[in-house]
């Protein structure tokens, strides 16, 4: 008989299975978890519930989470570097694609950037028209990330159907105003592509007068349920001094009761102008990240309610702005907004040419991954997929 | 009329087996029974499939499948030829012989757990004497099944799948069994035939003894129903092939015929105790009201067994999934504990009767036991509903 | 008490399932090759040339000055310039695209060409049924497959088409009229300074600046 340790039994050979007790022993043979009494497992990147090709190299003892380790990169598309070599106009849709999700936002704050760099000012009714979209991305995504946490939970996919019902509504508004869905590439440096097209905001506005009711029926269908509070409320907690050493920002820090906002501490855009409250978690499970969503929801309505009412008419892109050679004297700028997922910031230098000498972003999506092993450790595997879902992760900004 | 609808299809084995010698006449009846019931919920299996799709688009808000045969409800052929053409691919350090055998092993005691159910009036496959107890054994072996599928597939998500089947089906069989005793109790028999006949309305009366029409009886229905859904893997109780978290569980490396072989057990499973819930609590074949008697009894049987399966699917539609150790805590600290008491309300009922007085006693107990073991089942946990402050400013 | 949120939500579910056969506002399933929605003025697919007029060859606005190929983002764009020149619609002689095209398997229909363009020639389509079986070939647009007469523009963009419609004819108008007074002008100093020499007259106009619009298409 083969002994238990070491290479003897390992991945069958192409000579056929080995026979005896060693067929069946699944850890991978000769790592340190060789003892039998742990289980690796690689959750992803082809598992139904990584968020894209994400993979967990999760060690478990039973049933219990020991070890945890991140890995991604599947989905690196080298962009920060073809932003560098491309016009400062060309990365723009590029940024689309980080987070696919929320393609407005990251719009945005590549415009800021770029705005900060050559000093380029926005009329006034483009920052409007920047404040409603980014916060109708800001509603969508967050209607996303509770759906899919909900399918992370097994629901067999009814509140994810009812998030994507109401989201199809703000892609139409997407749509009619950028001409695409999810890839707008709808903001210009000093202003926006284009004006609103006849009788678009109204047809906002109906989108946000109806949004209420879905939220009210989102929460009966499921805050209240019994078996959502028992799967989500203590399931990984993260302490607040984890959190800001982490660097974790978005609804994910808030959660555990940090006030820190980015449209009220940086104010960007015309954030100051409107009424809107910062909701808190206790916790800092993944109950109040589910819930920190659901009250950011409400809050959005309300800002998008106010800009609605005071959106003016005039022009949308700064005079300045030119499409064509444009070249930014030399320097550097940060432009970061709060993103639907946290701070989203574009780091730029220019070298005076026409394409930036240094682009960097700072992803959301994967510093708050870092602490997914804090948060997994000494859970049950099932908990490893709610935890991951609550963190709302994109991996096209994660991988970029 | 009413009575030859009723006993047609007792009339038409009868008239099968007649011509033949007397030796062989129950065996042969036996087998035509099976073949009809395989038949019969084969074709349920079917086109419940398709309703579930449905009706789940439904209430997802969406229209379901609608493209294969008139209003879509072809599409279970469609998907049955698509499964029967794939290919069989078993992985290649499974082991063989078990991993084949594993989907019959469930099958074969599933089916054979129909054989007890009275579908109608006379209409009973075989009638034993213990056949609530048959049920129960032949239910219980599909456990041993599900393990050999997990453990002969050689995968770590299927070996974790066929942990938690085993650590489930085992926890629920208790609630699963002792929520039955009570019917026992009151009935004084094992034979589902008789169980039946007992909630028959009675002469005079125009209202049928159901055991759902009683305190315990409804507490013992809820309790046995909610075990069923744990005993057929369905949401939320889908642990073993928690789709999000170990991908497809126990039938993770199955694929072609006898991952249908195992979709169909699953189904099967649930009708044979949704049958049984309707047996022992809802009058099996039974008319509810005393002036519905002229419907023919399997007609009855068929549309309350229908009522419990779109339940079933309801649920699905709604709820997320438990954890397992949420689940353990369920089974045995809040459901195994409620059937217990239901047992002594159930006698206590049998002597303080059926009037005001009977409900009077055993009603404060059953709402009572559900509030107290409900209340700390959650409050162990700390779970509750939370209020949210904002940030000042 | 255990069980009422559960209960809330088989009534939230139960009412979704009414809900969507009696509520249009549930049930949004659009069933896509039978029901369409109508298309949106602003949806883009993939780029087209334009042309004017009826022949392609001859109407085509692009003036090869390759800006969208330096400028897409992706690179999909390959333009080669011709050796001759042909008149544009304001009459000076301009090259035209030998070679244009766009590989839409590369596209990402960001219409940075559309916004970069100085001459309105390249715009978005609204045609997005454009499967094909052949991968290489198929996906790659040339400039026969590219070119679009200016009636589908004004069919698919009728705001934009119209305002840059309006734009050209008065361009045109502006360069006829300055052409006409150069002539008339060339006309008189030949006739002032050398009697019965006309062929200024026959001369070629002189162009008129390049279209006035560049960077203001937004």
């Amino acid at each position: 008989m083969p002994s238990h340790g070491g290479a003897t039994a390992k991945v069958p050979t192409e000579a056929g299975a080995p026979r005896g007790p060693d067929a069946y022993r699944l850890t991978a043979g000769d790592n340190e978890y060789d003892d039998g009494s742990l289980l690796e497992i690689s959750m992803g990147p082809q598992h139904p519930s990584t968020h894209g090709v994400f993979r967990m190299d999760v060690v478990l003892d039973g049933e219990t989470v020991v070890k945890l380790k991140p890995v991604f990169g599947y989905l690196h598309r080298n962009h920060e570097k073809i932003a560098e070599s491309a016009s400062y106009l060309a990365a723009m849709p590029y940024t689309d694609r980080l987070d696919y999700f929320c393609s407005l936002t990251n719009n945005w704050a590549y415009a800021l950037a770029v705005e900060k760099l050559a000093g380029l000012q926005v009329p006034e009714r483009a920052e409007f028209l920047r404040v409603i979209t980014a916060e109708l991305t800001r509603l969508q995504n967050h209607v996303c990330l509770a759906g899919f946490l909900m399918q992370d939970m097994g629901a067999s996919g009814t509140p994810l159907m009812y998030g994507f019902r109401e989201r199809e509504k703000i892609l139409d508004l997407f749509e009619a105003l950028t001409g695409a869905r999810m890839m707008c590439n709808y903001m210009r440096f000093g202003g926006c592509r284009c004006d609103t097209p006849p009788g678009w905001l109204e047809e906002v506005r109906k989108v946000v007068d109806r949004f209420p009711r879905f939220l009210d029926e989102f929460e009966n269908l499921l805050s209240s349920n019994e078996i959502l509070m028992a799967r989500t409320q203590g399931i990984g907690v993260l302490t607040r001094d984890l959190a800001i050493n982490a660097g974790i920002t978005g609804p994910v820090l808030r959660s555990c009761g940090v006030d820190y906002d980015l449209r009220k501490v940086d104010g960007y855009g015309l954030y100051p102008k409107f009424q809107f409250r910062v909701p808190l978690g206790d916790h800092g499970d993944t109950y109040d990240r589910y819930m920190m969503r659901i009250l950011e929801m409400r809050e959005s309505l309300g800002i998008l309610r106010q800009a609605l009412d005071a959106i003016p008419e005039g022009p949308i892109l700064d005079p300045k702005s030119k499409l064509r050679g444009f070249r930014p004297k030399p320097g550097e700028a940060y432009g970061r907004i709060e993103a639907p997922k946290g701070e989203l910031g574009f780091y730029l230098i220019s070298d005076g040419s026409p394409n930036p000498y240094r682009y960097r972003i700072r992803p959301p999506s994967l510093i708050n991954l870092t602490v997914l092993e804090d948060l997994c450790l000494g859970h049950n595997v099932a908990d490893t997929v709610t935890i991951l879902g609550s963190i709302d992760i994109v991996l096209g900004e994660v991988d970029r | 009329m009413a009575a030859t609808l009723d006993q047609l299809f007792v009339q038409l084995l009868h008239g099968m087996t007649a011509p033949l010698p007397e030796a062989i006449r129950p065996w042969v009846a036996l087998a035509i029974s099976l073949g009809a019931i395989l038949a019969v919920f084969g074709l349920c299996f079917g086109i419940t499939t398709v309703c579930e799709r449905k009706a789940i688009a439904r209430m997802q808000n969406r229209l379901g499948p609608n493209r294969v045969g008139p209003y879509g409800f072809l599409q279970f052929a469609a998907d049955g030829i698509k499964t029967l053409t794939k290919e069989d691919i078993v992985p290649r350090t499974a082991d063989q012989v078990v991993h084949f055998l594993a989907p019959l092993a469930l099958l074969v005691p599933v089916v054979l757990t129909f054989l007890v159910l009275p579908f109608g009036r006379n209409m009973t496959a075989m009638d034993l004497e213990v056949g609530l107890l048959f049920f129960f054994a032949a239910g219980a072996s599909t456990e041993l099944a599900v393990f050999m599928a997990g453990w002969s597939s050689r995968n770590k998500y299927s070996l974790l799948g066929a942990m938690r089947a085993i650590a489930q089906m085992l926890s629920y069989e208790l609630p699963f069994i002792l929520s039955t005793i009570g019917v026992v109790m009151i009935t004084g028999a094992l034979s589902t035939t008789k169980i039946v006949e007992a909630q028959a309305a009675a002469p005079g009366e125009w209202l049928a003894r159901w055991h759902v029409f009683t305190p315990w009886g409804l507490a013992a229905f809820l309790l046995f129903l909610i075990a069923a859904f744990a005993e057929s893997n369905r949401s939320p109780f889908d642990l073993p092939e928690g789709e999000s978290e170990i991908v497809a569980g126990y039938f993770i490396e199955y694929s072609g015929f006898k991952f249908a072989l195992f979709f169909m057990a699953e189904y099967l499973g649930m009708f044979s105790s949704s049958g049984m819930a309707v047996t022992l609590f809802l009058g099996g074949w039974t008319a509810p009201f005393a002036f519905l008697d002229w419907v023919p009894s399997w007609m009855w049987f068929f549309g309350k067994l229908g009522v419990l399966i779109a339940l079933f699917i309801w649920v699905r539609g709604t709820t997320p999934r438990l954890r397992m150790d949420q689940l353990m805590d369920f089974a045995w600290k809040f459901m195994l504990p409620l059937a217990l008491i239901i047992l002594p309300t159930a006698a206590i009922w049998h002597y303080a009767g059926r009037g005001w007085l009977g409900w009077l006693v055993t009603a404060p107990i059953v709402v009572g036991a559900y509030v107290l073991l409900g209340r700390s089942l959650v409050g162990r946990r700390r779970i509750r509903q939370r209020s949210y402050r904002y940030a000042a400013t | 008490m255990l069980g009422i949120g559960l209960i809330k939500g088989l009534a939230e579910t139960g009412r979704n399932f009414v809900g969507s056969y009696l509520d249009p506002d549930r049930l949004v399933t659009v069933e896509y090759p039978e029901e369409r929605l109508p298309v949106k003025e602003n949806f883009r697919q993939f780029p087209f040339l334009v042309f004017d007029g009826e022949k392609a060859d001859i109407g085509l606005r692009c003036v090869a000055c390759q800006i969208c190929e330096k400028e897409c983002p992706p690179q999909c764009i390959y333009i080669e310039k011709s050796k001759d020149k042909k008149p544009d619609h304001l009459g000076k002689p301009q090259f035209y695209p030998a070679v244009f095209d766009i590989d839409i398997s590369v596209c990402m229909s960001c219409q940075i060409c559309v916004e970069v363009c100085p001459f309105d020639a390249i715009k978005m389509d609204q045609q997005f049924e454009l499967s094909t079986a052949d991968r290489f070939r198929g996906l790659l647009l040339t400039r026969d497959r590219l070119a679009k007469p200016n009636s589908h523009f004004q069919a698919i963009h009728p705001r934009d088409a119209a305002e840059i419609d309006m734009r050209r004819v008065d361009e045109r108008a502006k360069a006829e009229a300055k052409a006409k007074a150069d002539a008339e002008a060339k006309a008189k100093q030949a006739t002032a300074a050398a009697p019965g020499a006309t062929k200024a007259v026959a001369s070629t106009p002189k162009p008129a600046a390049a279209p006035a619009n560049e960077g203001a298409i937004s």
